[in-house]
């Protein structure tokens, strides 16, 4: 455990109010202080040396009160404001009364200060200050931190991280914003996770009904019943318990952000939600995507898009209006988070209404033949006169495949590569788990305006490594929602602790995840960016942290995996995490191959 | 049509075309739809909603693939096809068989476009518009599924301990576990908690159920009873049983039943208590006393939601003896049956009051039996209760 160091400078930049443990402030005393002491929104910490401090309190969003956890007596806790090619020391201090740690979500850093206790440290025990001390960064961007330990995450412990870039910024804005998205709930964490275990969908009021307006037909309802599947299950934890929050305020909190007409804005969108996928537009309006995870793209025109769970996308914007609303909606439409574009002080412009929630459909079973396709009745399937349109490449809406699925095993194991366990863990099994990096997400497939897909991600600058990987590794993403069991490969990770992912040192790896859930899960690998396979040039493939694996379909990765050491690897839902969907890689040494070049280095 | 059968059936006879197409000809009679298929199938899997771009007709510019000769004789089809002639009519998409279809192995890397026939297709017909064949990642060649080499188990094997020493690493590492899959659960289910309003006396009735434990294994209790206010309880019963996770939806539990009434008796207990197909929450099991007497119980209920919170609960219950039970009234074979449904309204999910009606039966003897004790064989219960877990 490192000495408390900290300079007097990073502790003003930090907003406390004084130095050590002596002169914390009360809230970081460990004191339960009532009366809505934590603050939404968050200060800014910057420089070589900062301090940030973990404490607890009372949040109190729109009137609806819960204890939280802060940083720096804020929810989100404060920004990280760094420097390419700056070291950065960073001193923890815990106030908690139970251990605590801080993951600096998507930087590249040495294992031992990525924050993952049990992985990567020990973690930080109450009253104790660790110091992250991170050398030299070697990578510019939007990234977050947040904590890693037990469940205090949902609680509010997270913040941004934003990297200034050591050359030209290659967007160069006039007005630069950090949106962090995230969840309230006045409820324990751990009392949400056990509702999800015994509860039946405890959260999920927008299921099918007599009453409802579903466009399902009665075959349908059978065809979902007899599956023991509910095409309604599009989040965990929804909005009957949520508020969403952008940068710590709610919907009706008014966060405001200016502009004066005829600026570039670029907004720095967070997902740092628990468990909470978010549809993002500005209506009216089209703007750029211009980095993911951080990492700089090809500007890509769009209306909207679908961010996971812990990604990350820079738009830029440039809005000519009075005001504009960003508009993050929950992906299965039960609640919104809400921020302002505003050209003067209280400018507002209209929100839209949430829209009706989507259902799952045959594809999102694993079923991509193209449910339109009817090619059985009156010719109608000639070949010259084929719609490809209606081939599947645009995802049905609704359920009403039309086939009888009731001839069909949604769990033929023998489809199982043969390391996957198969157990009452799992409760499907994809049957066809096509490439769905060309799907905009749950719900917005059947928007009439552009949305984005991760088959538009072309990476700004050239990639480093351009070999062809070596060997194909497959993980499978499995899951039982009735049990609420969550794995890779049929094994929890309370099972296979001592089994990590092994890679060699450089090693460059394609890895084809395959989710045989009805669930789109994002999912994170530590320590690393990988490029997706998404039909980029190979040496502008998009590097990303964190990627969505759409219900029943795949997602690849080429990895290079230059990073020494133990890294988490998981499904970035925390309660999916917590459920099992967790492994370790583990990146041989480095070894006497220093000559290796890794990203960022020069 | 009878030339374009014989070329395809020559082209079949590569192995590698064989082997693609296996799954798609529909009953074997007519192959040409095959081939069509094969090229739908193949359209289909190139990913959804792809960007606005054309599709140049004509043979691709694509670097040479190693399958390219596996599909020469699908090549050597095609430029013999005429896509009006083709029977349309014969492909029946519903009847595919998707599993061997195998989609996910498509790998736009091994696609040869000059192979698959597009220069000879109509393209001006079919609708290429959604598809951006630019955006394939052409250069992404077939990667070999190994092991991983052997360098990959070099190191030690938990980098942090080499950092902060084993000791400290151990209790973070085994709280990971733990936390990640590990954890155990206590659940409590009033199921049923009634008053029962019936001629001759109204009664109560309790059905109770919880347990303790991880996802595969739990200890599971049960109980239910029920009698007429101002007398002895009827039935009263209790259960421990040990349940265990054998399939996603089912779990056999086995263990001990203590009747509480009566001719008190002990009971080995085995049965499955699960989720079968449409949703119905069954729970069965065998008892065997210690009298040796066998008998069974089926419960069977399955929900529908009316609204979000108001929830319509129809319920089954049927009982068996296999011999017959003067003591305890029993006859052989069905001894009776319970037909319910109850109308909840979940206030919070975790407590629902609810109104019903259920009607039972005493069957064979045992209806005999209750004649003779100057009972009603069929009783009609309204009932008013209230369903709650923790």
């Amino acid at each position: 455990m490192s000495r408390l160091n900290v300079s007097r400078r990073g502790l003003l930049a930090a907003g406390t109010l004084g130095a050590g443990a002596l002169a914390l402030p009360a809230w970081a005393r460990g004191g339960d202080l009532h009366g809505g002491m934590i603050r939404p929104g968050f200060d800014e910490v910057s420089g070589r040396d900062i301090a940030l401090t973990i404490g607890k309190g009372t949040h109190t969003v729109q009137g609806r009160r819960g204890h939280a956890i802060a940083v720096n007596g804020s929810v989100p806790g404060p920004l990280v404001r760094l420097r390419e090619g700056d070291p950065v020391r960073i001193a923890v201090t815990n106030t908690l009364d139970e251990d605590s740690s801080i993951h600096w979500h998507g930087l590249l850093l040495p294992f031992q200060f990525d924050g993952v206790p049990g992985v990567s440290f020990p973690g930080i025990a109450p009253g104790e200050t660790f110091v992250y001390d991170i050398p030299a960064l070697r990578q510019h961007g939007t990234y977050w931190w947040h904590s890693h330990s037990g469940m205090q995450e949902q609680a509010g412990h997270y913040g941004p991280i934003m990297v200034e870039p050591a050359r030209r910024d290659p967007v160069a804005p006039d007005r630069d914003y950090v949106i962090l998205l995230s969840e309230f709930s006045p409820l324990h964490p751990h009392t949400i996770m056990d509702k999800l275990k015994k509860g039946e969908e405890y959260f999920n009021f927008q299921k099918t009904s007599w009453t409802g307006d579903y466009p399902l037909s009665g075959e349908d309802r059978r065809m979902w019943a007899n599956m023991r599947m509910t095409p309604t299950d599009i989040a965990d934890v929804t909005g009957s318990t949520y508020t969403y929050l952008a940068n710590g305020r709610g919907p009706e909190e008014g966060l405001e952000f200016a502009f004066t007409r005829g600026e570039r804005v670029r907004l720095r969108i967070i997902n740092g939600s628990a468990m909470t996928f978010f549809n993002i537009r500005i209506p009216g309006m089209k703007f750029h995507v211009v980095a993911a995870d951080g990492q700089d793209v090809r500007p890509v025109e769009v209306e909207e898009f679908q961010i996971g769970t812990a990604e990350t996308y820079d738009i830029l914007v440039e809005p000519v209006g009075e005001a504009h609303a960003i508009v993050a909606e929950s992906m299965d439409r039960s609640g919104m988070a809400v921020a302002m574009l505003a050209s003067r002080p209280g400018a507002r412009a209209a929100v839209p209404a949430l829209r009706d929630p989507p259902l799952l459909t045959t594809a999102d079973m694993g079923m991509n033949h193209g449910t339109e396709l009817d090619l059985s009745a009156d010719g109608a399937g000639d070949m010259a006169g084929m719609d490809h349109a209606a081939m599947g490449h645009a995802m049905p809406s609704d359920a009403s495949g039309g086939h009888d699925m009731g001839g069909m095993n949604m769990r033929d194991t023998s489809l199982l590569p043969p390391d996957v366990k198969v157990g009452p863990g799992i409760d499907m099994v994809s049957m066809n788990p096509v490439d769905r990096m060309g799907d905009p997400g749950i719900g917005l497939d059947t928007v009439e305006h552009r949305v984005l897909t991760y088959k538009d991600l072309v990476a700004l600058a050239p990639n480093d490594d351009l070999r062809t990987p070596s060997r194909q590794m497959e993980i499978h993403l499995t899951g039982n929602m009735e049990r609420y069991m969550w794995s890779f490969d049929g094994k929890k990770f309370s099972s296979v602790s001592e089994e990590p992912i092994r890679f060699a040192y450089n090693e460059r790896v394609r890895v084809k995840l395959v989710n045989d859930t009805m669930m789109a899960h994002p999912i994170h690998l530590h320590g690393h960016f990988f490029e997706l396979v998404n039909g980029a040039p190979a040496d502008h493939q998009p590097q990303k942290h964190t990627v969505i694996v759409q219900p029943g379909g795949s997602a690849t990765f080429d990895l290079t995996a230059d990073e020494e050491g133990d890294w988490a690897f998981h499904c970035h839902l925390l309660y999916h995490m917590h459920m099992g969907m967790f492994q370790i890689v583990t990146v041989a040494p480095r070894g006497n191959r220093p000559d290796v070049e890794r990203v960022g280095e020069d | 049509m009878r030339p374009l059968v014989a070329i395809l059936l020559c082209a079949a006879a590569t192995p590698a075309f064989a082997q693609d197409h296996a799954g798609h000809a529909t009953g074997g009679e007519d192959p040409a739809p095959t081939a069509c298929e094969e090229e739908a199938a193949r359209h289909r899997a190139m990913g959804h909603a792809v960007p606005d771009g054309a599709c140049t007709p004509g043979p691709h510019d694509m670097p040479e693939a190693a399958t390219t000769d596996d599909h020469a004789g699908t090549h050597a089809g095609h430029s013999g096809m005429d896509p009006d002639a083709m029977d349309h009519d014969a492909m029946d998409h519903g009847e595919m068989d998707l599993r061997s279809m195998d989609h996910g192995e498509t790998d736009h890397g091994e696609m040869d476009h000059g192979a698959m026939g597009h220069g000879e297709m109509d393209h001006g017909a079919m609708d290429h518009g959604a598809m951006d064949h630019g955006t394939m990642d052409h250069g992404a060649m077939p990667v070999p599924r190994t092991a991983p080499p052997a360098a990959a188990g070099s190191g030690p094997a938990r980098a942090a301990d080499a950092i902060w020493g084993a000791d400290a690493m151990r209790a973070s590492r085994e709280a990971l576990r733990t936390e990640n899959g590990g954890m155990r659960y206590f659940w409590f289910q009033g199921d049923r908690a009634e008053y029962r309003a019936r001629e001759g006396g109204d009664g109560y009735l309790w059905d109770v159920q919880g347990y303790y434990g991880g996802d595969l294994d739990k200890f599971w209790f049960k109980s239910e009873g029920e009698g007429t206010f101002g007398e002895q309880p009827e039935d009263a019963e209790i259960q421990g049983l040990w349940s265990h996770a054998i399939g996603p939806w089912w779990d056999v539990q086995a263990g001990i039943r203590q009747d509480l009434t009566g001719p008190e008796r002990t009971h080995a207990v085995l049965g499955v208590q699960g989720l079968a197909p449409y949703l119905f929450e069954v729970d069965a099991a065998a008892f065997l006393s210690n009298e040796g007497d066998l008998t069974a119980r089926v419960e069977a209920e399955v929900e529908q939601r009316i609204t979000q919170r108001l929830i319509l609960q129809p319920r089954g219950e049927v009982n068996l003896s296999a011999q017959d039970v003067p003591e305890l009234a029993l006859g052989t074979g069905i001894t009776s049956a319970e037909v319910g449904v109850r109308l909840r309204y979940e206030i919070i999910r975790e407590f629902a009051p609810y109104i019903g009606v259920e009607q039972e039966w005493q069957l064979g003897k045992s209806a005999d039996q209750a004649r003779l004790d100057g009972e009603d064989p069929s009783v009609t219960n309204y009932v008013v209760g209230v369903r709650f877990w923790f």
